[in-house]
């Protein structure tokens, strides 16, 4: 099988440890990865404004791209461009009137986007088409005695109609890490909002968010979070020091990309897990478990 | 706080410009406070989100145009998900935020983002940040 892929702008820079152990997942099962050329930032928010229709041309070009290149359907990973790219999908199919627009804005495109073109998050792929039973023969490192929580975020369940599971209660991404033989823990903040990009201007918001996600997660017995943001990961992981300075009573805790946990059980070679990348040091964590 | 009401602020051309740029109808909201119960962002706002769509409804320019609550939002949509009425709050929120930005009136200024500072957020925050918060 033979995927598009849309990597986005901070997988090639502080999200490398998220591309390269995604990478490194797909080779292991054997999936075929095809980077669409001349790929552009996607925005990363999704214009709100009905009347804001020139910030959609971004990201539908970037499915244009992949579409020349033959393809129906397009894989990312980031849950930003995931939500931005699948929203501006579906404002372009809704309406004539926008079709039209967004037409004449770009018109130097040669092609026209199908209405079948389907945007897919690597997790939803892993569920509906390779499946997770078939996860199983593929595993060489189960992971063992591993306590993770999933943290979904925002992008990766809403709006309904966007997100691809169930928006207060999902469970991809726990099951998922189930199948790689760890111990998935629920926490009633999987869903709660991080602060995203108030990061920037009003960190100390951030800072006491990410102290109530991680102590929910590890007041339930989580050891380390999974995530599928980048934005998401660089609070959890790099505002976690801070967040400890402000509340003291919880543990640092390893933030991971669920494609690193993937890769490790996968086994993908250190090398391309990158850990050097996260702030929170996973490593000791998974020598404990015997895992690296 | 005292607030005045009047049909001249609600017949204001703001509330048609917000219902305008959210693609929302206001008058659809019944304050059942179901937006504000949910938001993980109350905490640093002065005005909760239900009351936000209901001082919107009256027209009251003034209090939105310079409350703290519509940059606290980060657009996370759990009030959209929650609504019984279907009324998109966060895009409410977005309109009045459109309102003052497209008047350039950024709430970040870029330029005071120490250099280095800069350097440790990875593209997504800044780019976010920048296109939620600047003209």
């Amino acid at each position: 099988m033979k995927i598009a892929y849309y990597p986005g702008c901070t997988l090639k820079a502080h999200g490398k440890n998220f591309e390269e152990s995604a990478l490194c997942s797909l080779k292991e099962l054997g999936i075929e990865v095809f980077e669409i050329p001349r790929w552009n930032c996607c925005g990363t928010v999704f214009s709100l404004a009905a009347d804001d229709i020139i910030h959609h041309i971004a990201p539908l070009r970037n499915l244009i791209r992949a579409q020349e290149a033959g393809f129906n359907s397009i894989v990312t990973l980031c849950a930003m461009c995931y939500n931005t790219l699948k929203r501006s999908k579906a404002r372009y199919d809704e309406s004539s009137d926008v079709r039209d627009k967004i037409r004449r804005f770009m018109d130097e495109e040669k092609i026209n986007l199908n209405g079948s073109f389907k945007i897919l998050h690597y997790l939803e792929f892993i569920r509906d088409e390779i499946k997770f039973e078939n996860l199983g023969p593929k595993i060489v490192k189960p992971l063992k005695g591993l306590k993770v929580a999933s943290y979904y975020g925002c992008l990766l369940v809403r709006p309904k109609g966007i997100g691809f599971d169930d928006m207060e209660n999902p469970t991809i991404m726990d099951m998922l890490v189930t199948s790689l033989g760890a111990e998935a823990i629920d926490f009633p903040h999987k869903t709660e909002c991080c602060g995203a990009y108030q990061t920037v201007d009003k960190p100390q918001v951030v800072i006491q968010r990410v102290a109530q996600i991680l102590k929910a997660a590890q007041e339930r017995g989580a050891e380390a979070v999974a995530v599928s943001c980048p934005l998401c990961a660089f609070n959890l992981d790099h505002r976690q020091n801070e967040a400890r300075q402000l509340e003291a009573d919880f543990k640092p805790m390893p933030i991971l990309y669920f494609t690193q946990l993937m890769a490790l059980a996968l086994g993908c070679s250190e090398h391309s897990l990158r850990f050097d990348l996260n702030e929170v040091d996973p490593r000791p964590l998974l020598k404990q478990k015997g895992l690296i | 706080m005292r607030i005045n009401i009047s049909q001249k602020k609600i017949r204001d051309s703001f509330v048609q410009k917000i219902q305008e740029i959210s693609g929302q109808n206001l008058l659809v909201c019944y304050q059942c406070g179901k937006c504000s119960a949910g938001c993980p962002a109350v905490a640093e706002m002065d005005i909760l989100p239900n009351q936000v769509i209901r001082f919107a409804q009256l027209g009251l320019k003034e209090e939105l145009l310079n409350c703290r609550a519509i940059w606290a939002c980060a657009s996370c949509l759990t009030c959209n998900v929650r609504c019984p009425k279907g009324i998109k709050i966060a895009e409410v929120m977005e309109a009045i935020r459109q309102i003052l930005l497209r008047q350039r009136l950024d709430h970040v200024d870029i330029n005071k983002i120490p250099p280095d500072k800069r350097k440790e957020f990875p593209a997504i925050a800044l780019i976010s940040n920048f296109r939620k918060f600047t003209s």
